[in-house]
């Protein structure tokens, strides 16, 4: 099972490194990641692997929101179904 | 694989577009509480909804946290009121009302519907008490919706209960002039209303549905403008084909959502309805995906046959993206509810009778329009008449929601607040129908609803 990790904000140094830390500490397998810094905006979005995430995913939404707006980002974790919903016919 | 693109136009929708789930309605049966004695049937009736639909709103919010979409609402229908009820006394029938009321404040739940009748052929007890005391229903209750079906294509139209309606609604906007009126914002009458409407106020749960039910009404006219003004010059079978798209796009969410709430609640996934539903808010009206597609205002030349072409390409769209579609399903021009639709109103560019033509196109119908506070009971009647005429002669649902502001006049601005918003008083044409209303009986239903 994958879920979506979206991330945009203010670039600085150490956000990859923060948000898969907060991965490891969950047992979110990072599988993919895509990131652009235009001017000083970062945005990126990682592919994770929640199969065997350690806790509920909805509190993984929070813990991800939380550090989020503790950095000045926005960072939103979402299940893939809803990509895959829209996405496939 | 997911790409980049696709996930990024998703955040995008839900983000800046304004995507959401309009609401997560849970359709309960109460006809099991019929079983027992008149005195206890309130809060045999609030028993029951507080019991069956106790994790509704926890299971929203959860989905909402799963796949980070918005689910604005989450409400209860019931079965109309009117059958349940019958024989009750008025007294009876208002206390259902208030029980109603109780349950949803405790289930934290903004609208109940389905205080409702269905007198298309004729009047039973129950149908004929219910409307009397839908006045101090809704004015002595915050969250119960009301809704009188009047007529059906296979029926024809009750005139009488047209004519009764004319007066119910002036005293309910005059019951409740305190505060706006707000009584007509929960009062729709209907023609071909739909059992499984999961959109206030006109919702309830039909007499050949199961015990309970799960539907969804899904809701992105931000997603549908931004998609059209992204297309920029293009053919109209470009324009329909983008729209169509747009549309299954957002209706897949909705079949998500429905089926999760389905399994997390143990209760049968009733319906998507489809419906580009605005919100008051910036950059969620329906009035401007039409003015996106060429209209310098809505309401001027052309309004109608981009509605038409709107409405038919999410239809389209929406049916390939879910098992099941229902509910009125199309796009809803609520005018208090759309900013682009205040707008045009305010601006006089958009007319009643320009919206009763719009309504023969769509699927709503004469929506959260409010008009002087002096029209006659009679040109209210007529405005109803005028409307269900349309309904059943092209065997679809329409319906009026009109708020005769109490006090106000043409010019002035009604506030509702909340989603329900606030409305330009608009003009009603005169001349009065008051000989013709006052016939009595019933319109016949019209030939080609003979199809055996």
């Amino acid at each position: 099972m994958k879920a979506v990790i979206s991330v945009v904000g203010r670039d600085a140094i150490g956000i990859i490194a923060k948000i898969s830390a907060e991965c490891a500490a969950c047992s979110v397998n990072i599988l993919d990641i895509s990131q652009s810094v235009l001017h000083d905006y970062f945005t990126m979005i990682m592919i994770t692997d929640i199969g065997a995430i350690s806790i509920p995913f909805t509190e993984f939404v929070d813990r991800m929101a939380k550090l989020g707006s503790e950095n000045g980002l926005e960072i939103h974790a979402m299940h893939e179904d809803i990509f895959n919903s829209m996405h496939r016919i | 694989m997911l790409s980049t693109d696709d996930i990024l136009e998703t955040i995008s929708m839900i983000r800046e577009e304004c995507l959401d789930i309009r609401t997560i309605t849970m359709g309960i049966s109460l006809f099991g509480c019929c079983r027992g004695d008149e005195a206890h049937l309130a809060d045999r009736i609030y028993d029951r909804v507080t019991t069956r639909a106790r994790d509704l709103v926890k299971t929203g919010d959860e989905i909402e946290k799963l796949y980070g979409i918005p689910i604005v609402n989450k409400r209860v229908s019931v079965t109309p009121v009117a059958l349940v009820a019958d024989g009750a006394s008025p007294d009876t029938f208002v206390a259902v009302a208030r029980a109603l009321d109780r349950a949803a404040r405790e289930l934290g739940i903004n609208f109940i519907g389905g205080y409702s009748a269905l007198v298309q052929k004729g009047f039973t007890d129950g149908g004929r008490t219910l409307i009397g005391t839908i006045p101090e229903a809704l004015s002595v209750t915050e969250r119960v919706c009301s809704s009188v079906n009047v007529a059906s294509t296979k029926a024809g139209i009750n005139m009488d209960a047209v004519a009764e309606l004319g007066e119910t609604i002036l005293k309910t906007a005059y019951l409740t002039r305190d505060a706006g009126s707000i009584g007509c914002a929960k009062l729709v009458v209907f023609a071909n209303a739909p059992e499984d409407n999961p959109f206030m106020a006109g919702a309830f749960h039909g007499i050949g549905e199961p015990e309970t039910v799960i539907n969804v009404g899904v809701s992105g006219p931000g997603v549908v403008a931004s998609a059209v003004r992204r297309a920029g010059e293009c053919s109209f079978a470009e324009l329909a084909e983008l729209i169509k798209k747009t549309a299954f796009k957002i209706t897949r969410m909705g079949q998500l959502v429905a089926r999760e709430a389905s399994l997390r609640l143990g209760v049968p996934f009733g319906i998507v309805d489809l419906s580009l539903a605005p919100t008051p808010a910036v950059g969620d009206s329906v009035a401007y995906i039409l003015e996106a597609m060429g209209l310098e205002q809505c309401g001027c030349a052309g309004t109608t046959a981009a509605l038409a072409l709107l409405n038919d390409a999410v239809k389209k769209g929406g049916v390939m993206a879910s098992s099941r579609v229902g509910g009125l399903s199309g796009a809803f021009i609520p005018v208090s509810e759309d900013a682009g639709m205040i707008a045009a109103a305010r601006s006089g560019t958009l007319s009643l009778e320009k919206l009763e033509a719009m309504t023969a196109v769509c699927s709503v119908g004469l929506d959260m329009i409010a008009i002087p506070g002096d029209t006659p009971a009679a040109v209210i009647s007529g405005i109803i008449a005028d409307e269900i005429s349309i309904g059943v002669a092209n065997t679809k649902t329409t319906a009026v929601r009109l708020i005769p502001a109490y006090g106000c006049k043409v010019g002035d601005t009604v506030d509702f607040g909340g989603l329900l918003g606030e409305a330009p008083v608009m003009a009603v044409r005169g001349g009065s129908p008051a000989r013709f209303i006052a016939r009595g009986g019933s319109i016949p239903a019209p030939v080609h609803s003979l199809k055996n």
